[in-house]
């Protein structure tokens, strides 16, 4: 609750205005049935055509201008909850997209964009509902028993004992029911999860003959999932009825008082008649209540998510003095070991990296030592999970390692501002990302590219050709996630991207994996020849991608267990020999 | 997956008629239920209509005033509204309960034949649709129609009888009142449709916008390492801010019209109140109705009003309703994987004689893929298919397993047409690995032995120690009975290939197809399972397509394929002699 009202406090004025103008709209709709009772118990018997027009009037008049009045507040608050949401998404996405590869591995992909969207969603209706909806509750309870008690204390306290009543039903039976829609939902996914295994896979399925054994598993699914709905529904459907009997006997009983107390001279029948209407208020204000409670906990627990991502610290601090370079070298690692999560697992709940890495919390970087001067290369090669990746990962500081330093241009770089330090570099990611907008856009990325420079950049990662096939060329848009394009092409993209603002250090992650042996051969020769100032490291599985470096690591588990040309490693390191004759086929 | 939740069905049922038709053809079965229910809701709805008189009765009793109100038929009244009230509510309970039942095994009904359907229905739809549209059909579509099913039917039954009643006590009591309500409604009643209709452009404008904010989030969160390591994160932030602004609009044009509907049909209600009470005071005065009367007429109009603005909401539904179940018979209507042809003899004591005789296809009848294709593969022979993306290597082997068939030319298995074989008995001749492996949440015992059922756990350890994946799997917490996640997301993709080449050995077959079997699994491994992988193709006949030429070197034929068309064939050495397009391919890899 203290996040959501840090931002609706700016609008506090507003906010006022809006709560003001809503009691005034629910107070006047408030004395209609009072004036209703008025006119039928003291203005009908006196038989004076003027009052009953003058008091008709009134009604009339009271009734149009609530409307307005209700309606310019509820306009009133949809503004304030829209700039309050709007300031909520901008700062929170302003976070999530500064994250650091530590937070960001902890948070998770998913649950972040779930906290950017449904989790706003939430919060964004509970700032409209509180202002709107939610304080006409207190004064359609508070106000209705109020003008009933002074009505007539009597028949007031039928009401008063009711109510309550009413809610604790209503509350027991809605704590139980939603769970079993949590049990539903679990189901549900289990339906949908065969689904689609069953279209994701339908090759295997029907290369195996396995359609009936699908169709029982789903079959099981299926009904389990029908039966706690049904349990669930049943459940739900409870309230409706239960209030309306509640309501029903309340009104059976005001009538049964009330008849007793007009027999007694201490009530007229019109006070029974306006009861009635003031009945229905309370009700509808228990409701109201009861609603806004379970929207208040919705909205409060997006809020914590929201929030819990907002008071993250801000991730890499750049420090102000660094570790001494050993050497002038460019590029220098320096004895550097590294663990994800900081070597204690502290996502807790085993999430995402860290469930099956094998039991024993092995070190994913151990003691690496390098360098290379400026204009060298390096490639780097070694099974999956033998820590290729986390090397990038720390040169770029998307983690800082545990032990040991690393440097760029003689400065550790703890000691850069993290967008000066990436400024260095030219990279293509595992994976990486096409975004959907011009392939111009994509290439430059917001860097001042001149337009030769972008197309030089096409032609010599090999994209020049498919990208001017198009009729609007580098305007072409690509979809979400590239999807317009083929895995060759998108590689070539994210290699033109790099090249395109003439990187210090040119950084390719298994970015050729996609592309034959000829198109990736010819790409690494424009490469040689047009980018041969930059610094470049080269992360393959494939040793003809790198076997012409200046210098080769071979990794294995996060340990060093080769370094040197291609000719030394096949010397040297009978590992690196075997990958190399396997793939090449040389006996 | 496109962000399902915001979607906005926009389109109205092209045949309504037909799809209520098909729809209630459903619900046949439940017939006695139904009506059963229907009569039960008659019967709720007449008592609570005569709740309001007789309250007002009471009233009328108690007006006689102080001192010389008639107790014994204020009770009998009052007692008559508690026994009403109380089976009214009973019976209401009871509808919705058999109701939801109805619905319910309904949906159930739909899900199951849905699925049945699936598997039925012919490779190439798979390849056509997005998994999201099918499963969407089967999830959300069912969801609507089951609830239009559970609410609508009772409801519009409800409202109409409820609504014809209160006129009618309305009138009975004082039709000079009844008009103003006869005016008052038709008003509301329009208001209310004409604010929907201006409203739901804007309401499905903000759908859009918030779909489309989920997309770019989603986009840009998945892109987040490289928005930094490029320092584009003040740019991306700048087009937030515009995503974020649209939706913000798009949220408040919407909402700020919605939120006025409430306080108008307020109004109305409260206007028509305010006419009947000056209009009840006046022939009060003229003694042509009682306060009693008056009060229950009060109560009757807000009975009235109450559902005839609820018909339109209801009508709102059904049609939703009808569109999606539109869309889930458009669904079970779709052609099926074509029958064996009659005759067809199940392929057993396979041989393993391949053979493509001028085979012709194209997944568009426009477009042919492979041109006149012809090649023969002998028993036990290994046959490697090389070439560029594109060039159809995929698609010989989705012919070869009749996941599509021919257009022109045939397959012979054995000497004979593979469609003179029943498709389960040809498919079963061949074990497959393919290059997205397949594997489905159950335990790894579970995944390996899927298509094997007799195999047991020694069976299956054996072939997992053949794949070298034996470690890993005593590795995970509960060994061989660990769950797998959906899609394999917690083990890597050498070791998920690894898993399917051990399904692949534990199935006894023939033939083998090999799809890139080994693409992401690493060099050394790779050459640690390759005595297995000689095993598992010994006396087999074989399909081998691989990237990495080294793989393929011992093949007894190596089919180069570019553009649909086989441009060379031989064995390694004839081809590196010929110093054509294959010899190209090999020595990029040197360069």
């Amino acid at each position: 609750m203290k996040f959501i009202w840090s931002y609706m406090r700016k609008h506090i004025w507003a906010i006022v205005l809006v709560l003001f103008m809503k009691s005034l709209a629910t107070v006047l709709e408030l004395f209609l049935p009072y004036i209703l009772e008025y006119m039928i118990d003291t203005v009908a018997p006196t038989k004076d055509v003027r009052m009953i027009l003058l008091w008709g009037g009134i009604m009339l008049s009271v009734a149009i201008i609530t409307r307005f009045i209700s309606v310019g507040a509820n306009r009133g608050s949809v503004r304030i909850a829209r700039k309050c949401i709007y300031k909520v998404r901008q700062d929170l996405f302003t976070k999530s997209i500064n994250l650091s590869g530590d937070q960001m591995d902890e948070v998770g992909l998913p649950s972040l964009i779930s906290r950017m969207t449904s989790d706003s969603y939430n919060v964004q209706s509970f700032m409209q509902i509180t202002q709107t909806i939610a304080i006409r509750a207190p004064f359609l309870l508070f106000g209705g028993i109020f003008i009933t008690l002074t009505m007539d204390t009597g028949l007031a306290l039928v009401l008063i004992i009711l109510a309550p009543i009413l809610l604790v039903a209503v509350v027991i039976i809605s704590r139980k029911g939603i769970p079993l829609y949590d049990i539903v939902q679990t189901k549900l996914d289990n339906v949908v999860r065969i689904m689609r295994e069953n279209i994701t896979g339908i090759r295997v399925v029907k290369a195996l003959s396995k359609e009936k054994y699908e169709k029982r598993r789903f079959s099981d699914a299926n009904e389990s999932m029908s039966r706690s709905e049904i349990k669930a529904s049943v459940v739900m459907s409870l309230p409706g009825p239960v209030i309306s009997l509640a309501m029903n006997i309340g009104l059976t009983l005001v009538v049964l008082f009330g008849a007793y107390r007009v027999n007694k001279g201490v009530t007229q029948p019109g006070v029974i008649l306006a009861f009635l209407s003031y009945f229905q208020m309370i009700l509808m204000g228990v409701l109201i209540l009861n609603r806004f409670f379970l929207n208040m906990s919705k909205a409060n627990a997006s809020a914590n998510r929201i929030s819990s991502v907002m008071n993250r610290p801000d991730g890499l601090e750049t420090v102000s003095e660094g570790a001494e370079a050993p050497s002038d070298d460019y590029i220098i690692f320096d004895n550097v070991s590294f663990t994800y999560n900081g070597g204690t697992d502290a996502a807790g709940d085993g999430s995402s990296v860290s469930a099956f890495a094998g039991g024993s919390r092995e070190k994913t970087l151990n003691d690496i030592s390098f360098r290379i001067p400026r204009g060298g290369s390096l490639g780097i090669i070694g099974a999956t999970g033998s820590g290729k990746t986390t090397i990038l990962n720390l040169l770029m500081r998307f983690y800082d390692p545990q032990e040991g330093h690393v440097f760029i241009d003689g400065r550790d770089v703890r000691t850069y501002e993290l967008d000066k330090l990436r400024r260095h570099f030219g990279v293509v990611f595992q994976n990486d990302a096409i975004f959907a907008d011009t392939i111009a856009e994509n290439l430059s990325f917001g860097r001042d590219v001149s337009h030769d420079d972008m197309k030089n950049a096409a032609w010599n990662a090999m994209a020049g050709e498919f990208i001017e096939d198009y009729d609007d060329q580098y305007e072409h848009e690509a979809a979400i996630h590239g999807a317009n394009f083929s895995g060759g092409q998108k590689q070539r993209l994210l290699i033109s991207r790099a090249l395109a603002a003439h990187p210090d250090i040119l950084v390719l992650d298994d970015s050729s994996s996609a592309l034959d042996y000829r198109t990736d051969s010819l790409l690494r020769k424009n490469i040689r020849q047009n980018h041969d100032d930059a610094t470049m490291i080269i992360i393959a599985q494939r040793v003809s991608s790198i076997m012409s470096l200046d210098q080769i690591i071979m990794l294995d588990e996060g340990r060093i267990i080769g370094i040197g040309t291609h000719e030394e490693l096949l010397a040297s390191t009978p590992q690196y020999r075997d990958i190399y004759e396997t793939q090449m086929g040389e006996v | 997956m496109p962000p399902r939740r915001f979607s906005v069905n926009e389109h109205k049922p092209k045949d309504s008629r037909k799809a209520l038709r098909r729809i209630l053809s459903y619900v046949k079965e439940f017939r006695l239920l139904i009506l059963l229910a229907l009569i039960m809701s008659l019967t709720a709805n007449v008592l609570s209509l005569i709740g309001p008189s007789l309250a007002g009765k009471a009233i009328n009793e108690a007006a006689a005033g102080a001192g010389k109100v008639n107790f014994g038929n204020v009770l009998h009244y009052v007692k008559l509204m508690l026994l009403f009230y109380v089976s009214s509510s009973m019976i209401s309970l009871g509808i919705s309960i058999i109701m939801t039942l109805v619905a319910k095994y309904t949906a159930r009904k739909l899900r199951k034949e849905c699925f049945e359907k699936l598997s039925r229905l012919p490779v190439s739809f798979f390849d056509k649709n997005q998994a999201g549209d099918i499963i969407s059909r089967v999830s959300y579509d069912v969801d609507v129609v089951s609830a239009s099913i559970q609410t609508d039917i009772v409801a519009i039954m409800t409202s109409s009888i409820t609504v014809l009643g209160s006129l009618f006590m309305m009138i009975r009591i004082s039709p000079a009142l009844a008009l103003i309500v006869l005016v008052t409604i038709p008003v509301s009643v329009s208001y209310t449709v004409y604010i929907k209709k201006k409203t739901r452009p804007l309401f499905i404008k903000r759908s859009k916008s918030y779909g489309y904010m989920n997309g770019f989030v989603e986009e840009m969160f998945s892109g987040q390492k490289t928005i930094q390591a490029y320092a584009y994160n003040d740019k991306v932030c700048q087009k937030f801010a515009k995503v974020n602004g649209q939706a913000a609009d798009a949220y408040y044009n919407a909402d700020s019209r919605g939120v006025a509907i409430g306080p108008s049909m307020g109004m109305i209600n409260n206007l028509s109140l305010g006419l009947i009470a000056t209009l009840g005071s006046f022939l009060f005065m003229g003694g042509r109705v009682s306060l009693g009367q008056i009060s229950s007429f009060i109560l009757y109009s807000r009975k009235f009003s109450g559902p005839i603005n609820e018909i339109a909401n209801i009508m709102n539904e059904i049609f939703s309703a009808l569109s999606a179940s539109e869309r889930i018979f458009n669904l079970l209507d779709e052609p099926e994987e074509v029958e064996d042809l009659e005759g067809a003899t199940v392929l057993n004591e396979v041989k393993g004689d391949v053979e493509f005789d001028d085979v012709s296809f194209g997944y568009d009848k426009k477009k042919t893929i492979l041109h006149n294709l012809s090649f023969k593969a002998d028993s036990g022979k290994l046959i490697a298919i090389v070439g560029p993306t594109g060039a159809g290597k995929t698609t010989m082997i989705n012919l070869l397993m009749r996941f599509y068939d021919c257009d022109s030319g045939m397959i012979r298995v054995d000497g004979k047409n593979e469609l003179e074989y029943t498709r389960p008995s040809l498919r079963a001749a061949y074990a497959m690995v393919l290059q997205d492996t397949w594997l489905f949440r159950g335990t790894v015992y579970e995944n390996i032995a899927y298509g094997s059922e007799n195999a047991t756990l020694d069976d299956v350890v054996s072939v997992a120690k053949k794949a070298h994946i034996h470690p890993f799997i005593m590795r995970l917490p509960n060994g061989y009975d660990t769950v797998i996640s959906e899609d394999g997301g917690n083990i890597s993709k050498g070791q998920k290939q690894l898993l399917t080449i051990a399904r692949a050995m534990l199935y006894d077959s023939k033939m083998l197809i090999l799809d890139e079997a080994t693409s992401n699994v690493d060099t050394s491994t790779e050459r640690e399972i390759q005595d297995a992988m000689l095993e598992l193709m010994s006396g087999k006949t074989c399909f081998v397509i691989a990237h990495r030429l080294s793989t393929i070197q011992n093949a007894d034929n190596i089919l180069v394929l570019d553009h649909g068309d086989v441009v060379e064939q031989g064995t390694h050495r004839q081809l590196m002699d010929k110093k054509g397009f294959y010899y190209k391919l090999y020595a990029s890899q040197y360069e």
